[in-house]
């Protein structure tokens, strides 16, 4: 519908902004994230990132070598070399002066007088060319400062340290496995036990089933809040108290009604033709359920799958009541992270770095399933 | 045992498990109970399909059961009862709620869930919508509307990191790293300290929210969106509507049923809202919500009973949208 009568040309452009504008709003916060877990705290600390992603103007303070070493040129005293000696290559001077009242007086090229013959003259890669009218006495360089440009300057100094460093106290590496020690159990096993629940409400026909699928829309909405107590006291009281193990039954009751509601949702709607053909050819439910049902139903498979590993992935209440104890071992990244927020507020390069670790295998996941995710959710939601 | 082998263990016993119980079962109802030959074949065919069901449903059943409609009535059971020291409960009746309902950190949770439930429904809605229908008429529709439903899959804790940052406060001289900051500092403003400003920090708070359910509210009503009859636009633009006008005397009203479930649908989350408050003030600066303000009372305080009758009322709160969810799933049924 771009070209239909009506719509005016000035207004198309309106819309092209309006979704930039909005997708930069959108993005941003992200990207802040992204762009400070790449900083040195110090960086974090002195501007913002977004002043990262631009070269950046910075005023330093350097030193000419001794005059001691000026040679005799004609009637002049003469000392050369490069303002960058020690390292610092890459940058590149917009100004310099000689001065801390007019830090940048000159441009690079032009001549700095400083009186008594004295006179220094800097190109913008920071070689100087110091000259002196009389033989220079001893005693340090002179004083200059420049205006230089540093080119955007990136470290993955931080994921080395909240990853991979042994003597890192965060323990983000443990967090990350345990994370995923937790969502991949309560990812699979709530879906096989829903997909034949789906099937017994979609398929079959018994009394009651109008109420039972009544009743799974009523629990997709009852809060979690309520179960907190109740289980946990059930779980001390058969014994597993809190672990993994209790984290994913529970992970796997609150996920039923959503798993079994989506699932029943795109069962019902395959050709009946099929089962019909199937039932006449003596297969029996079983067979039907293994062989064509679960085979058809795989994009609503996949759909409650990404939504149950991005749930459990992300979770924070259930871990916290259902999985960390008081020895602190089996912490999941969101836990983590909450604890930092708390704790070291400040450290935003571990802060930062931290929290993308957990934020970034959802968001692989995000990207690479993105279809089945949209269809799960106008599955479950329009009607 | 390491969690991981612990883990693959457990796997493979629950998908084993229940694939052995539904064959199993099924075997043992098709040969051994009522097997479909002899004299009673008719009858016993009958039978087995009359059980069938059940077996299929049974473990989706006893989990359900336990893990979600128990624990409504236990809570309610726990909300009317106390603790005693040493073991077993004593029956207060109204008690917890009386106590709960003298302390103002309650109140002040009741009214920010109010405010939340205000406000973001109606604004992730809002930006959904304009979102869903900006989108669908330029060519980069598609990755745009890919980077604003982003947001759904980073976590709430993860959310609140990335919002702390944004909020970020350096005192007045410094250099501000949060881009909120800076840019009020850049307009000749003055630095705040966004999350301790009791009342609006709750819109900050908010704000994490709207971000994150703008993608999916955007999602739905742009496949709303395009299962409009195109006719019904064309007629509009042959009676000389203009763009406004099309979208919303003929686009929206067309929509509203997707409008209403998408806004009940947000609705339940803010009624559940947890970790972005739990991370980012926890309840602190006066932006406390109900269940913080439960998890507060089960596990700091450790007061089942006062605890339970917040998360009854959370419950209370969600019981209209439970209705007509089951009211309407019913008539579509039907």
């Amino acid at each position: 519908m771009d070209n239909i009568a009506g719509t005016k040309s000035g207004l198309t452009w309106a819309v092209h902004i309006s979704v930039a504008v909005l997708v930069i709003l959108w993005l941003f916060p992200t990207v802040g994230l992204l762009v400070s877990s790449l900083r040195t705290a110090d960086q974090i600390a002195t501007s913002g990132w977004w002043k990262a992603l631009f070269p950046q103007e910075q005023v330093l303070q350097l030193r000419t070598g001794s005059p001691e070493e000026a040679v005799q040129e004609g009637d002049i005293w003469v000392l050369e070399g490069n303002l960058f000696e020690n390292g610092a290559e890459g940058l590149s001077i917009r100004a310099f002066g000689t001065s801390s009242r007019d830090v940048a007086a000159y441009e690079p090229g032009q001549t700095a007088e400083m009186g008594e013959g004295e006179a220094i003259t800097l190109t913008d890669n920071g070689a100087y060319r110091y000259t002196f009218a009389e033989e220079p006495e001893g005693g340090r360089g002179q004083r200059v400062f420049v205006t230089a440009v540093t080119p955007p300057e990136f470290t993955l100094q931080n994921y080395y340290r909240v990853l991979f460093d042994p003597s890192n106290r965060e323990g983000m590496a443990k967090a990350f496995f345990n994370t995923l020690t937790v969502a991949i159990p309560a990812t699979i096993i709530p879906i096989l036990i829903a997909a034949f629940a789906a099937y017994a409400l979609a398929w079959m026909d018994f009394p009651g089933r109008a109420l039972l699928i009544a009743a799974i829309v009523a629990l997709l909405v009852v809060p979690l809040q309520l179960a907190l107590i109740p289980l946990l006291k059930f779980h001390n009281t058969i014994g597993i108290g809190k672990g993994y193990l209790g984290v994913w039954l529970a992970h796997t009751g609150f996920g039923l009604p959503l798993a079994i509601y989506l699932l029943r949702n795109y069962m019902v709607g395959l050709p009946r033709d099929i089962i019909e053909n199937a039932r006449v050819d003596g297969a029996s439910d079983f067979q039907i359920f293994v062989r064509i049902i679960l085979p058809l139903s795989f994009p609503a498979l996949a759909s409650f799958a990404i939504f149950q590993f991005l749930w459990t992935w992300n979770d924070l209440l259930v871990a916290l009541v259902f999985l960390i104890d008081a020895t602190g071992d089996t912490t999941v990244m969101t836990r983590q992270i909450v604890e930092l927020l708390g704790t070291r507020g400040g450290n935003w390069e571990i802060l930062a770095t931290s929290a993308f670790v957990s934020i970034a295998v959802p968001l692989v996941v995000f990207f690479a399933m993105q279809r089945y995710l949209v269809r799960g959710l106008l599955a479950g939601s329009v009607k | 045992m390491h969690p991981a082998l612990q883990g693959v263990i457990t796997i493979l016993l629950g998908v084993g498990g229940c694939v052995g119980y539904f064959y199993l079962s099924n075997l043992l109802l098709d040969r051994v109970f009522f097997p479909p030959r002899g004299p009673n074949a008719g009858r016993n065919i009958n039978r087995a399909n009359m059980i069938r069901p059940w077996l299929f449903l049974l473990p989706a059943l006893i989990a359900l059961g336990l893990y979600l409609a128990y624990p409504v009535v236990e809570t309610m059971r726990l909300s009317l009862t106390d603790r005693v020291p040493g073991g077993g409960y004593r029956w207060v009746s109204g008690a917890n709620y009386a106590q709960m309902m003298g302390e103002p950190k309650f109140w002040e949770a009741v009214r920010n869930n109010f405010l939340w439930l205000l406000v973001v429904p109606a604004l992730s809605t809002a930006f959904g919508l304009l979102a869903a229908q900006l989108t669908d008429r330029i060519r980069w529709g598609s990755l745009a509307k890919s980077l604003i439903f982003m947001p759904m899959a980073i976590s709430f804790v993860g959310a609140a990191v990335i919002w702390r940052l944004v909020y970020d406060y350096r005192g007045t001289g410094d250099e501000q790293i949060g881009i909120l900051n800076a840019i009020v500092v850049g307009l000749g403003g003055d630095a705040q300290a966004w999350l301790t400003i009791p009342f609006w920090n709750n819109f900050f708070l908010m704000a994490v929210l709207i971000w994150i359910q703008t993608g999916f509210a955007m999602v739905i009503l742009s496949a709303a969106l395009r299962g409009i009859p195109e006719e019904t636009v064309e007629a509009a633009i042959v009676d000389g509507a203009g763009p406004f006008q099309i979208f919303f005397k003929i686009k929206v009203p067309q929509i509203m049923g997707t409008i209403v479930v998408v806004w009940t649908t947000i609705t339940i989350v803010v009624l559940k809202i947890f970790d972005i408050v739990f991370a980012m003030t926890n309840g602190q600066w006066e932006t406390q919500v109900l269940a913080n303000y439960m998890y507060d009372k089960l596990f700091r305080a450790n007061d089942w009973g006062v605890g339970s009758a917040a998360a009854m009322v959370i419950m209370l709160l969600v019981t209209p949208i439970l209705v007509w969810n089951v009211w309407n799933a019913r008539k579509e049924m039907r």
